[in-house]
């Protein structure tokens, strides 16, 4: 339901018919995005039924690849439709202030993935406090940046599934005390 | 009983205003009033194509741009002025070369231009207007819908001396 409304939903926005498929395409890579931050919190803590433990985070670490794939096509498919506003963008000199929330949210994500690939070389509890800082600063980025926008996506499929990406983001950080002092 | 002009407690009052402001700039000499020229706007100049043909009305119209074209200072009405506009409307984005067009101010400064409804591009319901004919200093604005339902948006020039 929170995966499949929300793109339907998109896909049946009058702006559609206004925009060329590379903006159409780059709108739906940020709709899915959003929708993989909403497993993300969940595969990591194996709460997913049929996904659990280990096999929980094998997945957990593809989603994170596609992650960063949906956001790679949701800039360069904006940057074709309009390479000044994306210019903008990244040096943080936009007029609209969803931008910088969502840039910020790229680079956590890069962050985070290139974290995800030097992880053997860090401290187990460095690793886990890091990971999360990055994840919880991609939720809060991409979430302000989706509520500020004026897109394709249709309100109330919006604002609900960025409501249950806060949410278990919030709740399995505090679940699995991540904080804590103690090695896990 | 007539009342004190001043009371000691109003004159401090007072002192100390003048005091807090006058030093940053706020008391001014009397003159004539001062009309400040418009800034151009972050983003006002993305995907500006130069040189976008005076023209009846962008594409199938529908929709309308206002505004005001003054000089800066004595504020007064600047005619035959030269205001570029484009967006991203139900025709076309804003790279579209379709999506641009110009019209003259008249004798009472104001430009009016039919184009296509503007709809929410990259965020915002907004449009871009230039002032870019040498006689002023180039001035690009980006003003945003209040709501993407409206037809017609404004924006406003006060344009100072190149």
């Amino acid at each position: 339901m929170a995966v499949a409304v929300p793109v339907a939903a998109a896909a049946a926005s009058p702006l559609l018919a206004w925009r060329d498929p590379v903006y159409i395409a780059a709108g739906f890579a940020g709709v899915v995005a959003m929708e993989l931050l909403l497993f993300q919190p969940l595969l990591a803590s194996g709460w997913l039924p049929g996904l659990s433990g280990q096999r929980g985070r094998r997945v957990h670490r593809w989603v994170g690849g596609l992650l960063v794939l949906a956001v790679v096509i949701h800039v360069m498919g904006l940057w074709v439709t309009s390479p000044p506003d994306v210019i903008d963008a990244l040096l943080f000199a936009s007029p609209t202030p969803f931008s910088a929330w969502g840039v910020i949210a790229m680079w956590a994500v890069f962050a985070s993935a290139l974290l995800a690939l030097l992880r053997r070389r860090l401290r187990p509890r460095h690793w886990r406090r890091a990971h999360t800082a990055l994840a919880a600063v991609i939720v809060v980025g991409s979430v302000v940046h989706a509520i500020l926008i004026e897109g394709t996506m249709e309100i109330a499929s919006k604002i609900v599934l960025c409501a249950l990406v806060v949410a278990a983001t919030v709740v399995v950080i505090a679940r699995l005390r991540i904080w804590a002092a103690r090695a896990r | 009983m007539t009342k004190a002009l001043m009371t000691r407690r109003s004159f401090l009052a007072a002192t100390g205003a003048l005091v807090a402001t006058g030093p940053a700039g706020l008391v001014v000499p009397a003159r004539a009033e001062r009309v400040a020229p418009t800034p151009s706007m972050r983003g006002g100049a993305n995907n500006y194509l130069p040189g976008a043909p005076i023209v009846e009305r962008i594409g199938g119209g529908g929709f309308w741009m206002t505004g005001t074209v003054r000089r800066a200072g004595d504020g007064a009405p600047l005619s035959g002025q030269r205001i570029q506009i484009w967006a991203h409307t139900t025709e076309g984005n804003e790279r579209d070369p379709w999506s641009h067009g110009a019209t003259l101010t008249d004798a009472n400064g104001e430009f009016r231009l039919e184009m296509p409804q503007i709809v929410p591009a990259f965020g915002q319901p907004h449009g871009h207007l230039a002032y870019d004919s040498g006689d002023f200093k180039t001035v690009f604005l980006r003003p945003v819908m209040a709501s993407s339902a409206d037809t017609s948006l404004s924006a406003d020039f006060v344009l100072e001396p190149a």
